[in-house]
């Protein structure tokens, strides 16, 4: 196909094309910031023309300096399709928009947000399961939307989390993902440290972890498997090996571990 | 086959906001297939190299480079040679 050129900056000063609107830069408000753990936090955001998102989404956040200089970053949504929207977000140590979005955002403050975006990382509740979900650390949190969707529409798809993370400390949503909800099955993996008592698993995902939680490929699961970008290969590459068709393995990474 | 940036490598989610302003619509679930080798995959599932310079796409079964994105002064320049088909 041959190369263009694209006009792709709103603040082009005159003719710019007309833009859709779900591309369309939206100021968002600060509704209120929870922790999650010492280094996530939670961030409701009013959004006026916000359209609604879908289970799995993401959003883009951009951030303007003083200077005018930019930075942009995509954040998973959090918050279930109906739900005010969330994002949570991780503080990087050497990131550059993270850190302000964990440690001085504050209600009532404003930021610029695109989206929602991703037609891919969807689930709905008539695709149906059972779902298999995977997350590496803060890959839980389109998964978290994904469970939260599929209790609020009262789908009885059974549903398996496996969730690995560094520490118990370092479990986002710990609360919400202890309280029993039928059909729905959280399994932890700590990889780094445990809690003296632990009974769960105490190692990265590989695959006899998968071929002992991952339902069965006969019963045509639909997985989907986020986090850092080594976490996903893996795991992806485990549920194929059980005889998961690739086209039922949904993957969206995160980058290099440790972010 | 991705050699020593292989951890870092993201896939066409990540592109998902860049490519609904260029082409107004979700991509993300759209299929491109590779022009060199002739792999057929959804956006959502090509690598993806981001860097301050711009942004690269590659086919993950013969890392043949798709569409490259690069940004001057409020004009993103598209690339899309290495696809043979994107609809």
């Amino acid at each position: 196909m041959a190369g263009t050129a694209v006009r792709g900056r709103l603040s082009d000063p005159g003719g710019r094309p007309p833009q859709a609107p779900l591309a369309a830069w939206q100021t968002a408000t600060v509704s209120s910031v929870t922790a999650e753990t010492a280094s996530v936090r939670t961030i409701l955001l009013n959004v006026p023309d916000w359209p609604g998102h879908r289970a799995g989404q993401h959003l883009d956040v951009r951030l303007t300096a003083e200077d005018g200089y930019q930075a942009e970053r995509s954040y998973s949504i959090a918050s279930a399709p109906g739900e005010p929207l969330a994002i949570t977000v991780e503080r990087l140590e050497d990131g550059e928009v993270s850190p302000y979005l964990t440690e001085e955002l504050r209600a009532g403050d404003q930021m610029e947000v695109r989206g929602p975006i991703g037609g891919y990382f969807v689930w709905e509740p008539e695709m149906g399961g059972p779902l298999l979900l995977a997350a590496g650390g803060s890959g839980v949190v389109p998964l978290r939307a994904i469970v939260r969707c599929r209790i609020m529409v009262g789908s009885s798809v059974p549903v398996r989390l496996l969730y690995s993370s560094r520490s118990w400390a370092d479990v986002i949503y710990s609360g919400e993902l202890s309280r029993p909800t039928p059909g729905v099955e959280v399994i932890h993996t700590l990889t780094r440290s445990h809690p003296d008592g632990w009974t769960g698993y105490t190692r990265r995902v590989d695959a006899a972890m998968l071929a002992e939680v991952a339902f069965r490929a006969a019963e045509g699961a639909l997985a989907y498997v986020c986090g850092p970008t080594n976490f996903v290969e893996a795991v992806a590459a485990g549920l194929v090996g059980l005889g998961y068709p690739a086209g039922r393995v949904k993957t969206e990474r995160f980058g290099a571990s440790g972010q | 086959m991705l050699g020593p940036l292989e951890g870092s490598v993201l896939d066409g989610n990540a592109i998902g906001g860049l490519l609904m302003s260029l082409f107004g619509t979700d991509m993300t679930a759209a299929t491109g297939s590779c022009g060199f080798c002739g792999t057929v995959a959804q956006v959502a599932e090509l690598a993806v190299y981001r860097s301050d310079l711009g942004t690269v796409v590659r086919c993950r079964t013969c890392d043949g480079v798709l569409m490259v994105f690069v940004e001057v002064r409020g004009v993103t320049c598209v690339d899309l040679e290495g696809l043979a088909s994107l609809s």
